[in-house]
């Protein structure tokens, strides 16, 4: 087995190891941390696929970001280590059942799938290639939803003050 | 990268995708939840990119829908966390089970 | 020939001021609504004398024969190439009559009203429902479809309805004015599904159309004639529903009861809707229809016949007895209308045959200005004593001349002595009778000689008897309502000399008739008779009147009661219709419809109860709800649908 392979299969067990302790322990902030390291995981699946770019944004975005951003509200909103409460048993299993039944279902549709792999040239995945390319107006530049995202970004950050503002009570 | 097929890049992130379903289900706070549904996002663009990778090798489609993804996963949980926030300012709680008043 | 059009005028000037009245008449026409509505009434009638002088002298006839003249034609409402409603104003001699008696008639009471309405608080609304009314009846007078008779039949039940309401403070009024109106609706049900059963055989609603269809021998007169049921013919079936709709509003036996209590509306009402016009639309009705009765089915003919007997007699015993004025008046009016309606049944069609049918018109025509003079009189009187009772009444002939001497000849006219109008037409009528059915002819031998004597009851109660007691200083009525008593006095006493034979007969024809003193003999003695036998009851306060009812006993009773017909109808309305009928009917309902709607009801919201819980508030119950069925979609698309 070549190196690289062990390097996926390696990596993709610490992605689903560390997801599955992410959603099932009971202590939130441990809960955060393992999310944390999914998310660096899946970071390194994306160098593993040759994607530097995408790899750095992810850890910028979500590992930098995201995940601070939830253990700083996990800071504002939760006692320090307090268990959180037990799920409902009969929840946990109707769960399981679907979840499980989902996955073999879409599972078995991937793997009786033949996909066919591309014959092209490989295009060389640069951020210099990927900044023009989506800043292009050509045929198949992503300059319009380029520009929706952005705006949508403005939206949520407003969004984000007015939900999040304290209201001054009524005088009576 | 090659002696790995396709598939089984597929069931990482169908793996991921069910496993942040399942903390959807089951988790009774709001900001676990919150967790969850990163998950399954990512475990979307873990698809994207194995896609553009294997199947269309000559196109950055692909990575074009990571990026913007991300972009609105990130606002995303920026606006649930001022809702969470708010949330517990006028209930004292983050329990799903607590936030019940639209029922019958 | 001269131009018609401007007849349109006749009933649309009632409508314009019924409608500028209604609408206005409270507000700014307060002052002048009695003015406005009587100028406008005048007009039409002045329209229709002219009308009928062209008609009759001038241009209506071809060949010496009346015929039909179309003045107006709008198809109002198609509903197959022969079938259609349509809005149509007929010129034939007998409905030219009847615009000239209902616009004349009607002018006089807005006249008459201008001074016994004086003061009303809601003298708009009268002069507007008087408008309604008029418009209504010249409309069903000028139809030439029967289907839009039947439409104005019902307006003028309504208007009816209306007036004999106006009083609408007094629960006795109100009364009447309901019992006037179901009973007449309770009756154009008949009429309504006798129409349709002619209509239907016929293929037509178009008079002209309808009598030519069901007097020759057309296929239709077959049809209708060949299909029964119960075993009578549908021709019979439909003449006899027709009639019973006639029979409701000319109030005959046994849908009469109304006409009584219809006296609680105001008295000029009185006179012009319940004596003069409204009352003989049945009349009316029948003489429209009148050679289909004749050729096709004798039969329903004779129903005509015994129905108008029998009220004529029955009306006549009953309204000897009564002692509110105007119930006498009442039961006189259904009387004549018996008259009147046994003439029809009388007669044949055509010819000297036909002397029925025009006796009958003529009757209508001169009972239209006795009994309006009649009931105007009595507005007089009771103006004055402010009551109905004739116990309360006496010794006005010397406070009174006017309406002395116009009680005297309406008295006079309706008894039938020579030279006034009623013993012309009566004379007729009884020729008629005698010739057709020896028994009819006692009958109305019979009638007469008790109308005379009723009348004159009437007369020498009021007139003569004991003093006056009249508190103060009692003038006879203002001008405005002594002028049409004069007015309806003239015509009273010289509308029998009208050549009526002439113009009006079954067939069109002018027809010969002239008196005959050998046949006069025995009714002008009969009913000279009855007005000496009440000169000797009633001239003098006395207490022969009571013995003679002591010696009556019970039959006096029964008549007095009028023959118990309104007990019998409460009779079988509460005993029997109620009970039997009404409240099975209503316990389905109440339990069996109203407990379905229940149950369904109460199904509804057991079953929301129990799923309610579905709706829990619970996100995450959601979210599963939707994976599986997200899950079950996918099954179904990728393993079922191939």
């Amino acid at each position: 087995m070549a190196v690289s392979a062990v390097l996926f299969y390696s990596i993709s067990a610490f992605i689903l190891v560390t997801g599955l302790l992410a959603v099932t322990t009971r202590k939130i902030f441990r809960s955060a941390i393992w999310l944390l390291f999914s998310l660096i995981g899946i970071a390194g699946l994306y160098f593993w696929m040759q994607m530097e770019f995408i790899a750095a944004v992810q850890v910028v975005v979500y590992v930098g970001g995201i995940v601070v951003l939830i253990i700083f509200s996990i800071f504002l909103t939760q006692q320090s280590g307090q268990e959180m409460l037990k799920p409902f048993r009969k929840r946990i299993l109707v769960s399981l059942l679907a979840v499980l039944s989902g996955f073999s279902l879409t599972y078995q549709f991937i793997y009786r799938y033949k996909f066919v792999p591309s014959s092209h040239v490989p295009i060389d995945v640069r951020v210099a290639n990927i900044g023009s390319q989506m800043l292009s107006t050509s045929a198949h530049g992503y300059i319009l939803p380029f520009e929706l995202v952005s705006i949508l970004l403005l939206a949520a950050m407003i969004g984000c003050i007015v939900i999040a503002i304290k209201i001054n009570p009524v005088k009576k | 990268m090659n002696e790995v097929p396709l598939s089984h890049i597929l069931f990482v992130s169908t793996a991921l995708f069910f496993t942040g379903m399942y903390g959807l289900f089951t988790r009774r706070n709001m900001i676990t939840m919150l967790m969850s549904i990163e998950l399954i996002l990512n475990s979307v663009n873990i698809n994207f990119i194995a896609f553009n990778k294997y199947l269309h090798a000559d196109k950055l489609d692909g990575v074009f829908f990571t990026i913007f993804i991300i972009t609105i996963a990130a606002a995303e949980a920026a606006i649930a966390i001022a809702i969470i926030i708010n949330l517990y300012r006028s209930h004292q709680s983050i329990d799903i089970e607590d936030a019940a008043e639209m029922k019958y | 020939m001269p131009n018609y059009a401007y007849i349109v005028m006749i009933p649309l000037l009632p409508l314009a001021s019924f409608l500028l009245l209604g609408l206005f008449g409270r507000k700014y026409l307060r002052g002048y609504s009695g003015t406005f509505g009587t100028a406008s009434l005048l007009i039409s009638a002045v329209l229709s004398c002219i009308t009928a002088y062209n008609y009759f002298f001038v241009s209506g006839k071809t060949n010496g024969l009346y015929h039909q003249i179309v003045a107006m034609k709008y198809v109002w409402l198609p509903f197959t190439p022969g079938i259609s409603i349509d809005m149509t104003l007929l010129l034939e001699s007998i409905s030219v009559m009847m615009i000239v008696i209902v616009t004349f008639v009607s002018a006089m009471v807005h006249i008459f009203s201008l001074g016994y309405m004086k003061g009303q608080q809601r003298l708009g609304t009268y002069y507007s429902f008087l408008s309604l009314f008029t418009f209504s009846m010249l409309g069903l007078v000028l139809s030439g479809n029967i289907f839009q008779i039947y439409i104005f039949w019902e307006l003028v039940g309504v208007s009816s309805y209306l007036l004999i309401g106006f009083y609408f403070d007094k629960p006795s009024a109100v009364a009447a004015s309901k019992k006037a109106f179901i009973v007449t609706r309770f009756a154009d049900l008949g009429f309504l599904i006798g129409i349709l059963i002619l209509a239907f055989h016929a293929e037509s609603l178009d008079f002209t159309t309808l009598i030519r269809r069901l007097t020759s021998g057309s296929p239709e007169l077959l049809k209708i004639t060949t299909a029964s049921f119960l075993g009578i013919s549908m021709l019979s079936w439909g003449l006899s529903l027709v009639f019973i709709g006639g029979a409701g509003k000319s109030a005959m036996f046994p849908l009469h009861i109304w006409l009584p209590d219809a006296m609680e509306g105001p008295t000029p009402v009185s006179a012009l809707i319940h004596a003069a016009t409204m009352v003989v639309a049945g009349v009316y009705l029948v003489a429209r229809l009148f050679p289909v009765f004749a050729i096709s089915d004798p039969d329903a003919l004779k129903l005509v016949m015994y129905t108008g007997a029998l009220s004529a007699l029955l009306a006549a015993i009953i309204a000897c007895t009564q002692t509110d004025l105007k119930r006498v008046l009442a039961y006189s009016t259904m009387s004549q209308i018996g008259y009147m309606m046994f003439a029809l049944g009388v007669s044949g069609y055509g010819g000297e045959s036909g002397l029925g049918y025009t006796a009958s018109m003529f009757h209508l025509f001169t009972h239209a200005f006795f009994k309006s003079l009649l009931f105007l009189c009595a507005g007089m009187v009771i103006h004055a004593f402010h009551s109905n009772e004739i116990k309360d009444m006496g010794g006005l002939r010397k406070i009174m001349p006017v309406t002395h001497i116009g009680f005297l000849i309406a008295c006079l006219a309706i008894a039938g002595i020579p030279p006034f109008s009623g013993f012309f037409s009566k004379e007729e009528i009884l020729q008629a009778a005698f010739r057709s059915s020896k028994w009819v002819y006692a009958v109305g031998l019979l009638t007469s000689g008790l109308t005379a004597f009723y009348m004159f009851r009437l007369y020498f109660s009021i007139f003569w008897s004991k003093e006056a007691k009249l508190s103060g200083n009692q003038r006879e009525g203002t001008a405005s309502m002594r002028i049409p008593l004069v007015i309806l006095s003239i015509c009273t006493a010289l509308a029998g000399f009208v050549p009526f034979s002439k113009l009006i007969t079954s067939d069109g024809l002018p027809l010969e008739t002239h008196v005959n003193i050998n046949f006069s003999i025995i009714p002008v003695s009969i009913a000279l008779f009855g007005i000496f036998s009440a000169a000797y009851l009633y001239r003098i306060e006395n207490d022969r009147p009571e013995k003679v009812a002591r010696y009556l006993g019970k039959w006096y009773q029964a008549a007095f009661k009028k023959f118990y017909i309104d007990e019998l109808y409460i009779f079988i309305t509460k005993k029997i219709i109620f009970r039997l009928i009404g409240r099975p009917v209503a316990w389905i309902d109440k339990q069996v419809v109203d407990g379905f709607m229940n149950s369904l009801a109460s199904i509804t919201a057991k079953i929301s109860e129990g799923i309610k819980g579905l709706q829990s508030g619970k996100i995450q119950n959601y979210a599963l709800y939707f994976f599986a069925g997200i899950a079950g979609l996918a099954v179904l698309f990728i393993y079922l649908w191939k």
